[in-house]
């Protein structure tokens, strides 16, 4: 990778980020009709004094611009302002909110990402018509099986298999990491499958690719072992593929963790979104999202760089 | 081509043929729901409530006496209407700008692809949750919410082969004889896109009907009493214990929908194009 192929990447993710926060920035103003009586209304009444002291207080009064960049000047500083109604800090809100879902994506990360790649091999070395049908068949059921729905499944048979462990809720895996796995392990299963599912699929195809090549049959020829063959050679080619879906992956995780949350009852950033939505808490909504989609937006630049590293043909074009 | 030539066509293609029927039959399900003779989705026999499947109620009822059956039938028209206003609404925004990218290319592509990635960041669920919060919630936010996600990735989808389309040697032939770019876009690049675009519809309806279902899950999507099987889904996880059928039937029903059309766009990318066999 050269220092101009990074730079230009770097540039490209500020253009992005900017336009994310432009983006989130305006959704408040995109509200119809009054946004501010729409918060006030949903908690309180209405009267002219308290529709002035929110406009000021969140800055409604100023031009736009100006508006734009003391939001994200403040958001910079970890600022997003304090909550409508609890009047807490909003930045401590999502703090208290982000272990469980990061704890729920990255678990599900590794069990999605992690089975998919001996799957994969299996899957690519199983052929006949009867055994790709299966395949095909197996990886598109577990794309659109409503992972909200297997979840609900999980915890009915849970309950009436093994009454009296707790499937649902979170505690912290500081304060009993038992109790924490316990209560992560359906959820994570239930968010890895469409996940597992997708990139097992990516895996096979990719391996059959690999091992079709020249280089492979120049192993076999030199009396590489079968094994050998698959892991040494066609695997590592096959990876190349399958770090980038992970990256995109991440995003599809993040959104159906919202609905997994709401599912097991996790208090995480989901819930949290969810919670602002129905109370119009609109300046919490727009900073949970804009946290969420920036750290969707930085883990694929660094899988983007990371490609760059472990492909030398990206890196030399 | 003659009557008989799409069901000899059909009849070579097994798998197809499966995915057409499977669509096909819950289609016709949803749009003929009101004259096959389903009970009525709202009519609640509190006396019936949660009665697990039998005669009177072939898929039980559920926590309001309202047959299960029907709700998700008239679940289905909610849902194939939403998925297909929006992917519609998304093909011919999104399409046609990916399409004119590649076509004109220069300082339009530029800035128009650079919009379509910033849309394109965003994780899809959030994006549509971000949407309806503005919109408020409801099937019409829904439908508008997932037409918004799907916009940059139809322009995306369609830009590079639109690219690719415009350089060969057939466009550069037509526009040699004169022929103006309307006449090379709907003749020539256009036909030339078509099975790309009836592949890519139907898998991303396929997803659509999950997301569509997760919003109206999470009380963003469909109100209450709209027949809508994400929201049967929901009411029947609080009765999960005293009768799970309601949940369980309507899941079902989500999958076979999803199951069904990404089945179709699989079995027809293999069909229009065999090059991409076995390739994602």
């Amino acid at each position: 990778m050269t220092g101009r192929q990074f730079a230009s990447r770097l540039l490209e993710l500020l253009v992005v980020l900017l336009g994310v926060s432009i983006i989130v920035f305006l959704m408040i103003r995109l509200i119809p009709g009054d946004a501010v009586a729409i918060m006030l209304g949903a908690n309180a009444e209405i009267t002219p004094e308290r529709l002035l002291e929110l406009r000021t207080r969140l800055g409604l009064d100023q031009p736009l611009p100006v508006q734009y960049l003391q939001w994200m000047g403040a958001a910079l500083q970890g600022d997003f302002g304090t909550s409508i109604w609890t009047g807490r800090p909003i930045t401590s809100e999502i703090a208290a909110n982000i272990w469980p879902t990061l704890e729920l994506s990255f678990l599900a990360i590794l069990l999605g990402a992690g089975l998919s790649v001996p799957l994969g091999c299996f899957m690519a070395s199983a052929r006949g018509s009867v055994s790709e049908l299966a395949v095909r068949m197996g990886a598109i059921a577990g794309l659109t099986i409503p992972s909200f729905w297997l979840g609900i499944v999980m915890i009915f048979l849970a309950a009436s298999w093994f009454p009296g462990i707790s499937t649902i809720g979170y505690v912290p895996f500081l304060e009993d990491p038992l109790g924490n796995l316990q209560r992560m392990a359906l959820p994570v299963i239930a968010l890895s499958l469409p996940m597992l599912a997708n990139l097992s699929r990516l895996v096979r195809s990719a391996m059959l690719d690999a091992l079709s090549q020249d280089y492979i049959r120049t192993a076999r020829a030199k009396g590489v072992s079968p094994r050998g063959i698959v892991y040494h050679h066609a695997l590592r080619n096959a990876l190349i593929p399958f770090v980038t879906s992970v990256g995109v992956s991440a995003g599809y995780l993040l959104g159906g963790s919202i609905v997994i949350e709401q599912v097991f009852a996790i208090p995480g950033l989901g819930r949290l979104v969810l919670g602002a939505i129905t109370e119009r808490n609109y300046p919490l909504v727009q900073a949970t999202i804009l946290v969420m989609t920036f750290a969707f937006v930085i883990v694929n630049f660094i899988v983007d760089l990371l490609y760059l590293v472990i492909d030398p043909r990206v890196a030399h074009r | 081509m003659n009557v008989a030539e799409p069901w000899r066509f059909l009849a070579r293609n097994r798998l197809l043929s499966f995915a057409v029927l499977l669509v096909l039959l819950q289609v016709l399900l949803a749009l003929l729901a009101p004259v096959l003779g389903f009970q009525d989705p709202y009519h609640q026999v509190m006396v019936q409530r949660m009665k697990p499947p039998g005669e009177l109620n072939l898929l039980g009822t559920d926590h309001l006496g309202r047959d299960v059956l029907s709700r998700i039938v008239y679940g289905y028209r909610s849902s194939l209407l939403t998925c297909s206003v929006a992917v519609l609404l998304a093909l011919l925004t999104g399409g046609t700008l990916g399409l004119l990218a590649g076509f004109h290319r220069g300082w339009f592509d530029r800035i128009v692809m650079r919009i379509m990635d910033i849309f394109f960041a965003f994780p899809i669920m959030l994006l549509a949750i971000g949407v309806i919060a503005i919109l408020g919630p409801g099937l019409w936010g829904a439908a508008l919410a997932i037409s918004i996600v799907y916009t940059p990735i139809f322009a995306r989808l369609l830009r590079a082969p639109a690219l690719i389309v415009c350089e060969s040697d057939y466009v550069m032939s037509a526009r040699a004889v004169g022929a103006s770019d309307s006449r090379i876009l709907f003749r020539h690049v256009l036909p030339n896109l078509m099975s790309l675009i009836l592949v890519q519809t139907s898998l991303l309806l396929s997803a659509a009907v999950l997301v569509e279902a997760s919003l109206s899950f999470l009380g963003l999507g469909a109100q209450p009493p709209v027949p809508s099987l994400g929201l049967a889904l929901s009411e029947g996880r609080n009765f999960l214990m005293l009768s799970p059928w309601p949940a369980v039937f309507s899941g079902l029903a989500i999958l076979f929908l999803s199951f069904g059309f990404n089945l179709l766009g699989d079995a027809l990318r293999d069909t229009l194009d065999p090059r991409l066999r076995g390739h994602e």
